[in-house]
């Protein structure tokens, strides 16, 4: 089955202005605090995980017509459905967020670093090629960072695997990097006078030494 | 559900009739509660902490304070995640954070191209625009353009340093502090940060 991300916007050639924004201005539609509200509490229930999320978003049909709370509302009933929540028999959710709790949950986090007995298999100042292939699943290395060199610049230790987790295949940790990349290597003599570099956090399955 | 249970969506609600999103998500949630999933008083807490605690104000706090306090300054480059949480600043989708520092030689964007990852727990929720296709095309591939429509022109000197949040490490950006305010508080120097100062944007307002 083939796999489409309609999110996979960096360097795409997308018309349009970017509006900046008042500080203040959170919500545009009465609704939209509902939904993010909704999809945070969600999140304990056990229903899906955050890479779950993102891969049904992702894949929307008409993700790029939508705004972003409708993209997390479509998403979330599409979720809700898949899982069995309005049926019959709904799955007892893993924890419910209840008014007294709530805030203790959302200050704590849910850390994605995950302990590992694997040694890092690169090193600060590591030159590393991106992998070139776009699996049929879920990942986070943007095509625009494909088949490029880079240079190792941070490591983040061992987090949560997004390509495994996002399809219910656990969490296999992996360790994290940023790379980071000259702008010409990206997008060619168009980069040259950017003057700028661009770096990803990038799983080490995403790369090899270069 | 009875109609009294909807008494937190009508102290939004305008005088025209409901949306069909609206309909929508009032139809979701109320499944969702009566399953056992929701609890709609949560809801209520979550939405006012979003609104009212957990905002770009969190952020503008940590930045004036390592304008003013090189130790913390040295703390928050180094474990950005700890020097944040030492000032109450924890939580969902700020796990792990960095924070990069502009300098006159670089000069620290970040975007998030694959969704809209951003720290959340120093930013509050991120604003449209960031979202939004156009931004998350153009702020990897042309920076200076995209800063240009932010009304900030930087030196040709000055590198740009962009941050794509592609996994779960969230950035928040240390602006360089005004020149000429040497003689404000820590308080004072925080009214200067803006948001989009924290995401590359924009920069800290002049005393």
């Amino acid at each position: 089955m083939t796999y489409r991300s309609h999110a996979d916007l960096g360097g795409q050639d997308v018309r349009g202005a970017i509006v900046p924004e008042p500080e203040g201005e959170i919500f545009h539609a009465p609704w939209e605090p509902r939904v993010m509200a909704l999809v945070v509490a969600m999140g304990p229930t056990g229903m899906s995980n955050i890479d779950m999320n993102r891969s049904v978003r992702e894949t929307l049909p008409n993700y790029r017509d939508l705004s972003y709370y409708e993209i997390w509302l479509a998403a979330l009933e599409k979720l809700a459905l898949q899982k069995g929540l309005l049926g019959r028999s709904p799955p007892p959710p893993k924890q419910v967020l209840r008014a007294e709790t709530v805030l203790g949950v959302i200050k704590k986090g849910f850390p994605a670093l995950r302990p590992t007995t694997r040694p890092a298999r690169f090193s600060i100042g590591d030159r590393v090629r991106t992998a070139a292939v776009q699996p049929p699943h879920h990942t986070r290395l943007p095509g625009y960072a494909r088949g490029k060199v880079g240079v190792i610049e941070r490591i983040h230790g061992a987090h949560v695997f997004p390509d495994t987790n996002a399809r219910e295949l656990g969490e296999s940790p992996q360790w994290l990097y940023t790379v980071a990349f000259d702008a010409q290597e990206l997008w060619g003599e168009a980069g040259r006078s950017q003057r700028s570099r661009i770096s990803v956090d990038a799983f080490e399955p995403y790369l090899e030494a270069a | 559900m009875s109609e009294h249970e909807h008494h937190h969506h009508d102290e939004h609600a305008q005088s025209k009739p409901p949306s069909a999103l609206e309909l929508r998500v009032r139809a979701l949630e109320a499944l969702l509660t009566e399953k056992g999933y929701i609890d709609p008083a949560a809801l209520d807490i979550l939405i006012d902490a979003y609104e009212t605690k957990i905002g770009p104000r969190n952020g503008a706090q940590v930045v004036a304070r390592a304008w003013c306090d090189p130790q913390f300054r040295r703390w928050l480059l180094d474990d950005a995640t700890a020097a944040i949480a030492s000032m109450g600043f924890t939580g969902r989708q700020g796990e792990h954070m960095v924070a990069v520092e502009n300098t006159p030689e670089v000069h620290n964007m970040v975007v998030c191209t694959l969704c809209s990852c951003y720290p959340w727990s120093v930013l509050g929720l991120p604003p449209t625009w960031y979202k939004s296709a156009p931004y998350r095309a153009r702020a990897v591939k042309d920076p200076r353009g995209v800063l240009k429509e932010f009304g900030v022109e930087l030196p040709e000197s000055t590198r740009i340093r962009i941050w794509d949040s592609t996994a779960e490490v969230r950035y928040l950006v240390l602006p360089q502090r005004p020149h000429q305010t040497e003689h404000l508080s820590e308080r004072e120097l925080a009214n200067l940060v803006t948001r989009d100062s924290m995401i590359g944007t924009g920069l800290p307002n002049l005393a």
